[in-house]
């Protein structure tokens, strides 16, 4: 909210960097900024339009988790708060479809359907890249059954979970669980169609469906063949209906939310198949999560397999034992195997103790995955464009002294696309940014001045 | 402020005429609250003069509302019904002030984040709220006076203590910005810890270099003042215009008056106190190790290195980030000059965080390096030419034999960042580091205004980070630095005619805002509390505290507030 308040800064959202020309102290950017449909200095961000919107999708920011609107802000505090239309799914973008709701429902009138697209020359002196990491796939190591087994999760989906504002309010339920619950609706609807069939039947011949069927049953109703044998049939439906249902519903309130919970430390990471490298803020990740778990459910149970537990912040190590001691942290040191299911799909992880020396099995509601801190997968087209290099692993490349140049003179980086790190790190690296393009721009403009 | 005050006779601003602006937030507030109802409401209560609701009232045609309402109305309060000040507050006070309104006449009810929002299930309790909060605001509007937003100057000049890589890293980027630096260290040399080490981590670039590079740097600066063997003996001040007085090692006093000041006063390794047979000589500590190594007097073939001598345990529970690191990049180095030294390193965790770090972890396994963990509740224990370590994985006891034995020992603080601290009265945490102003979104600040953090004065951090910390802290600043001058909001405490001195509010204040003085009246000596408009936040503790009213915050006096809670009762 600074940033998009401050007279300084101008934000180009939903825009990406086309070509870069110049050098440092006189770099000429060009910059694609893609139509969001909504003339961002109209909206007022109040969310009526969605409200209306039709076309229902899946929420990116709950990671698919819950539903949004195909007219959608990505997060409620997102700057600026001008909300975007996802072409690909809004029905006024379909050929031959129209619908045009959001614009007549706006009263601001900021819906703009033939907005184009804009390239923009955009000069500046220095550059500082700030382009952040994507997540390990964790589907890419099928023994931990990511993507196979229901109840295991990422530590990112994990984090929508536990949030207030998350797909399931803060509660912690496993995924099998919430399709249960999903699938009630559904079930609901067949019981009450095989209810009004024999509705018609009683209105019809006079009579209720129970009678009807004993006398059915023993013989006694011939003649109408055919409509006895509709109905009869529609007997039979409806008492299968009705026993799935209520066995439905005695499942659903049998359900208890997850409390035993088992975080997967290096997954993708710290493991020569993937990336050879230390994620570096997941140990602490997971025991937040773990932390707010626990505050959430007085009984959750929850394990943290790991190899190190890297704890190397700020009152971090006191976090940590914190953690064991007051929310009840099992931190075990191991290297997890497996990840199997028994036939109720609870997960079962095979690891071997590397203090005991013992192979284990743990059954536990819930698995959640600390995926690995990758480079960006657009890194790679960034680099070629700006004519910087990557390093081995993918990141931008930079010099150790001073921390953040890259390979070209002007262009800095910070934050993930640099390496892995926490929040106060990247906030640091930030202000460290900032002051190297301060320091290479007061530098040239002094070398302009004296020419 | 602009707004022309010749065309137009302003009425008087003692007289309440209250404009009540009623947001419908789109269905945000009016698909739960009836706004219309609202407005109408407000038209009862007796200082309100004008009273319209609006689709959205932040959108130009409400600002517009508003302004015109001043104006034809004859408006001195305005109040408006809707979102939430910590959005929104900014722009409806410069609407107030574009229309020759004091923008401190403004006051907001929040309608919608702390009522139609959280009571979407109760239509009609959340009417009743909404009523309330719009009287409550009403009621304290009337009571609200004219304020000017408090300017102060502001001097150009930044103060950096502490001249190890931090410290010379953010003095160098200051005075390069154009801003001029005095640089202030207690030692005869440039360089801090840095001086002591011989190889930096994790490429194993030369520290001497590097301390060369930035010390060459530094002198180069004309705008940078370096003072050796100095110290800083008193700080006064505020924000803009500290006053600083440093005293040099034959105790000379030079007076500097500054805007902003950077600490860089660094942490030092701790010595151990017989901690595993530490005699100095074949049992010695990490940094002892550095300098055998840079001196080249090293020649062990069988090392032994400790990890956590003396961190993660009840004394100092923290872990100091940089050992594991420094001990694997030692390791590495003797084995690449002597391939035949045997080097174990005994660890409880190994923090090779991120991406370089966990590279030469694995380099130096590929090199020969031995890593074991040990057990906290098994320490390994040093015997006269062997180590002994129990093994869990085997669970039996192995013993290896050494020549030299490094503990890895954690940075500390210095004892001297108390009296800093003290000194120029900033917070440390349980571990005696520097305390920021907020452990993720402000690392480098501290909260008092104009002051700044950065190295392993804050935390252990590698030469790296503190170098990226310095740089940062010297952007910190600058977004001060490079200020015409500083404005902050007139809501802040001021002294009644209540006060008897008493000084009950002095020690609660979180800002050192507050001062005893005593003054002469009727031939006595009286004494009363004297308020830094600059220091106070206007968090209004002092107020609170206060028994006799002697101390208020503008903006949120008794009357004013007395007013609200009155209104907030009424029909009770």
């Amino acid at each position: 909210m600074d940033v998009g308040r401050h007279p300084n800064i101008h934000l180009l959202a939903y825009a990406e960097v086309e070509k870069v020309e110049g050098e440092v102290g006189n770099f000429q950017v060009t910059v694609r900024q893609k139509p969001r449909y909504v003339d961002e200095s109209k909206c007022t961000g109040c969310g009526t339009c969605a409200e209306k919107c039709p076309t229902v999708t899946s929420d990116i920011y709950n990671l698919g988790l819950g539903t949004a609107k195909s007219i959608y802000k990505y997060f409620a505090q997102g700057i600026p708060s001008a909300y975007t239309i996802d072409a690909v799914q809004c029905r006024n973008f379909q050929p031959g479809k129209k619908c045009g709701v959001c614009q007549k429902i706006c009263q601001a009138g900021a819906i703009d359907y033939k907005q184009e697209e804009k390239i923009l020359d955009v000069p500046v002196g220095a550059i500082i890249v700030a382009t952040g990491y994507d997540l390990f796939d964790a589907r890419k190591i099928p023994e931990y059954g990511y993507g196979r087994l229901p109840n295991v999760v990422t530590a990112l989906e994990f984090e929508r979970f536990l949030s207030a504002s998350g797909p399931t309010h803060g509660h912690v339920y496993r995924p099998t669980d919430l399709a249960l619950q999903a699938s009630l609706p559904e079930m609901k609807k067949v019981y009450q169609k095989a209810e009004k069939a024999l509705e018609r039947f009683e209105k019809h011949f006079q009579m209720t469906s129970e009678s009807f069927y004993l006398r059915y049953e023993s013989g006694e109703l011939r003649g109408k063949d055919e409509d006895y044998y509709q109905w009869a049939e529609a007997v039979q439906a409806y008492r299968q209906g009705k026993g799935e249902l209520e066995a439905l519903q005695e499942r659903i309130d049998r359900i208890e939310s997850a409390h035993r919970l088992a975080f997967i430390q290096c997954v993708g990471s710290r493991d020569l198949r993937f990336n050879k490298y230390c994620s570096g803020f997941c140990c602490m990740h997971a025991i937040k999560e773990a932390t707010i778990a626990k505050e959430h459910d007085r009984d959750a149970q929850v394990y943290m397999l790991a190899m190190d537990i890297r704890a190397v912040g700020k009152g971090f190590e006191e976090y940590r034992n914190r953690g064991a001691t007051e929310s009840g942290i099992h931190y075990i040191r191991s290297r997890v195997a497996e990840i199997s299911e028994d036939r109720d799909h609870t997960p079962i992880i095979w690891y071997e103790d590397t203090k005991e020396r013992v192979v284990h099995h743990l059954p536990v509601d819930l698995v959640i995955l600390s995926t690995a801190c990758e480079p960006s997968a657009a890194g790679e087209r960034l680099a070629e464009l700006l004519a910087i290099e990557l390093n081995e692993f993918g990141f931008f490349k930079t010099t150790p002294y001073p921390p953040l140049d890259t390979t070209r003179p002007g262009v800095f980086v910070c934050g993930c696309a640099h390496s892995p790190m926490d929040i106060p790190e990247s906030v640091v690296q930030a202000s460290c940014a900032a002051a190297r393009a301060a320091q290479v721009l007061s530098g040239s403009a002094t070398r302009r001045l004296a020419s | 402020m602009s707004g022309n005050t010749e065309e137009v006779k302003k009425p008087d601003t003692r007289e309440a005429r209250i404009g009540v602006f009623v947001c419908h937030c789109g269905s945000n507030i009016a698909g739960v609250l009836d706004c219309e109802a609202l407005t109408k409401y407000a038209t009862t209560l007796p200082p309100v003069v004008y009273a319209k609701d609006n689709l959205y009232t932040c959108s130009e045609a409400g600002i517009a509302e508003i302004k015109g309402a001043i104006e034809e109305h004859g408006l001195t309060r305005v109040v408006v019904a809707s979102c939430s000040p910590r959005t929104h507050l900014p722009l409806f006070k410069s609407a107030c002030a574009e229309a020759g309104l004091n923008p401190y006449l403004f006051e907001m009810a929040n309608i919608r984040d702390q009522c139609s929002w959280v009571h979407m299930q109760e239509k009609g309790l959340a009417q009743e709220k909404a009523m309330d909060l719009i009287r409550m605001a009403v009621a304290k509007a009337t009571y609200l006076e004219p304020q000017q937003d408090i300017e102060s100057s502001l001097v150009r000049k930044a103060l950096v203590i502490g001249g190890g890589v931090a410290g010379l890293s953010a003095a160098g980027a200051m005075a390069d910005m154009g801003v001029d630096v005095v640089l202030v260290e207690k030692e005869p040399q440039l360089g801090g810890l840095l001086r002591r080490i011989n190889r930096l981590a994790p490429r194993g670039e030369s520290a001497s270099e590097l301390v060369q590079d930035l010390v060459k740097q530094v002198r180069s600066k004309t705008r940078l003042k370096t003072m050796l063997e100095s110290e800083v003996a008193a700080v006064g001040g505020v924000i803009g215009n500290y006053e600083v007085t440093i005293r040099d090692h034959k105790g000379t006093e030079t007076q500097e008056v500054v805007g902003c000041i950077v600490v860089a006063t660094g942490a030092r390794p701790l010595q151990p106190d017989g901690q595993f047979g530490y005699n100095g000589r074949n049992v010695v500590t990490q940094i002892e190790l550095e300098e055998k190594l840079r001196n080249g007097s090293f020649a062990a073939q069988h090392v032994v290195m400790i990890q956590c001598v003396g961190a993660r345990c009840p004394e100092r529970t923290y872990c100091s980030r940089i050992c594991c690191l420094t001990a694997v990049k030692n390791a590495l180095y003797i084995r690449e000059r002597n391939p035949d030294a045997q080097v174990h390193i005994l660890y409880r965790d190994i923090q090779m965080y991120g991406v370089e770090n966990e590279r030469i972890l694995w380099e130096s396994r590929g090199k020969g390096v031995r890593f074991d963990v040990y057990d906290v509740e098994r320490p390994p224990v040093i015997q006269e030419d062997l180590v002994q370590v129990y093994q869990p994985l085997v669970g039996e006891v192995e013993e290896i034999p050494y020549d030299l034995v490094v503990l890895s020992t954690p940075l500390v603080a210095p004892e001297k960042a108390a009296a800093l601290a003290n000194l120029m009265r900033l917070p440390l945490d349980q571990n005696n580091f520097f305390m920021e102003a907020h452990a993720k979104l402000r690392p480098l600040d501290f909260a008092t205004d104009g002051i700044f953090l950065c190295g392993t004065a804050r935390y252990p951090a590698t030469v790296s980070e503190a170098q990226a910390q310095g740089l940062g802290a010297a952007a910190r600043a600058s977004t001060i630095l490079f200020k015409d001058r500083l404005v902050t909001s007139a809501l802040v405490s001021f002294i009644t005619e209540q006060c008897d001195g008493c000084a009950l509010c002095l020690d609660i204040c979180p800002y050192y805002a507050l001062q005893l003085e005593e003054y002469e009246e009727g031939n006595r000596i009286h004494k009363r509390v004297k308020s830094d408009n600059i220091l106070c936040k206007g968090c209004g503790v002092c107020a609170a505290t206060c028994p006799k009213g002697g101390v208020e915050v503008k903006g949120f006096t008794q009357k004013q507030l007395s007013a609200q809670v009155d209104a907030a009762l009424e029909g009770i």
